[in-house]
């Protein structure tokens, strides 16, 4: 069974859910906390949301220089499959893993609701999903604005690293109405929205969340 | 040892909607002629003498700053 590793700032919320979409999709989650040196033998890694580190400084600054953040970046680099929900997308940001940064939303205010979202790349953590079909997840976030210069901006497009698009005006001012990006190579990934809160109809929106715990476990196991 | 200051400021071409709400603020004091205001970070440090000013840029730059979205300023002090 493929393991994959949740990691725990002070501050993270939602490692709890991240952990239930592993399993949820037939994986093994294993738990890595901020101070770990080394990454257990995982193989793939999800950086979860919340406030780490209280958002002090820039959110997720200070968590991507934690001692975990070294080696889940060379093992991003590395071609290890990587996911950054919300602050983890805000982390993978601030560590160089994916290009651009995260600031206040546009209109100040809190958003916490549904969204669309457009599937638009088939990557590690996306190829449950066809490419354009739409998927509704929470949002819930204060600094979700995704922003670039033009010229990353024209190259993430140009080299299909969109992975998801908001299906309306982005809720937060993000440029291009970018919800989620990915690396070159499409291994590692990183997105405002929650799809580990849409894994249940009991609990969420409803299921679409778990097609992206499920796609990397598939490459996982083609891999194997 | 010495004081540095560093002041990170978001970059011309980024939004900064917690200026923009402290612009319109100033308007409703009654004070007039305030064109933009943008909001940043102030920080000092107490150094010693082993931190050349590399090393000080190396901290602002990677650190305090986030040159995707921020531009800065060191200065010694004292």
């Amino acid at each position: 069974m493929s393991r994959i590793g949740v990691i725990t700032f002070p501050g993270t919320l939602d490692d709890v859910d991240a952990a239930r979409a592993v399993r949820y999709a037939g994986g093994e989650p294993v738990a890595l906390w901020h101070d770990d040196a080394d990454l257990k033998g995982v193989d793939a890694v999800v950086v979860p949301g919340g406030f780490s580190y209280g958002d002090y400084l820039r959110a997720g600054a200070i968590a991507a220089r934690s001692p975990v953040m070294g080696p889940v970046v060379e093992a991003g680099r590395a071609g290890m499959p990587v996911l950054g929900i919300c602050n983890g997308f805000q982390i993978l940001c601030e560590a160089g893993l994916l290009p651009g940064a995260l600031v206040r939303n546009h209109g100040l205010r809190f958003v916490c609701r549904e969204v669309g979202l457009r599937v638009e790349a088939d990557t590690a953590w996306t190829s449950s999903f066809a490419v354009g079909q739409d998927i509704r997840v929470p949002l819930k976030s204060g600094e979700g604005r995704y922003v670039a210069d033009a010229a990353t901006l024209d190259a993430l497009e140009g080299e299909g690293r969109v992975v998801f698009r908001y299906t309306e005006p982005a809720p937060n001012g993000a440029l291009r109405d970018i919800a989620g990006i990915s690396s070159a190579d499409g291994r590692v990934v990183g997105l405002m929205p929650h799809p580990e809160h849409a894994i249940d109809a009991l609990t969420g929106p409803g299921t679409d969340g778990l097609g992206l715990f499920t796609s990397v476990l598939t490459r996982l196991t083609a891999a194997a | 040892m010495a004081r540095v200051i560093v002041d990170v400021l978001p970059k011309a071409e980024i939004l900064d909607p917690q200026g923009q709400a402290v612009a319109r603020a100033m308007g409703r004091l009654g004070v007039d002629g305030v064109a933009d205001v943008r909001q940043g970070k102030h920080f000092e440090l107490e150094v010693d003498d082993t931190v050349d000013d590399a090393a000080l840029e190396r901290i602002a730059g990677s650190l305090l700053a986030n040159p995707v979205i921020e531009e800065w300023v060191v200065r010694r002090v004292q």
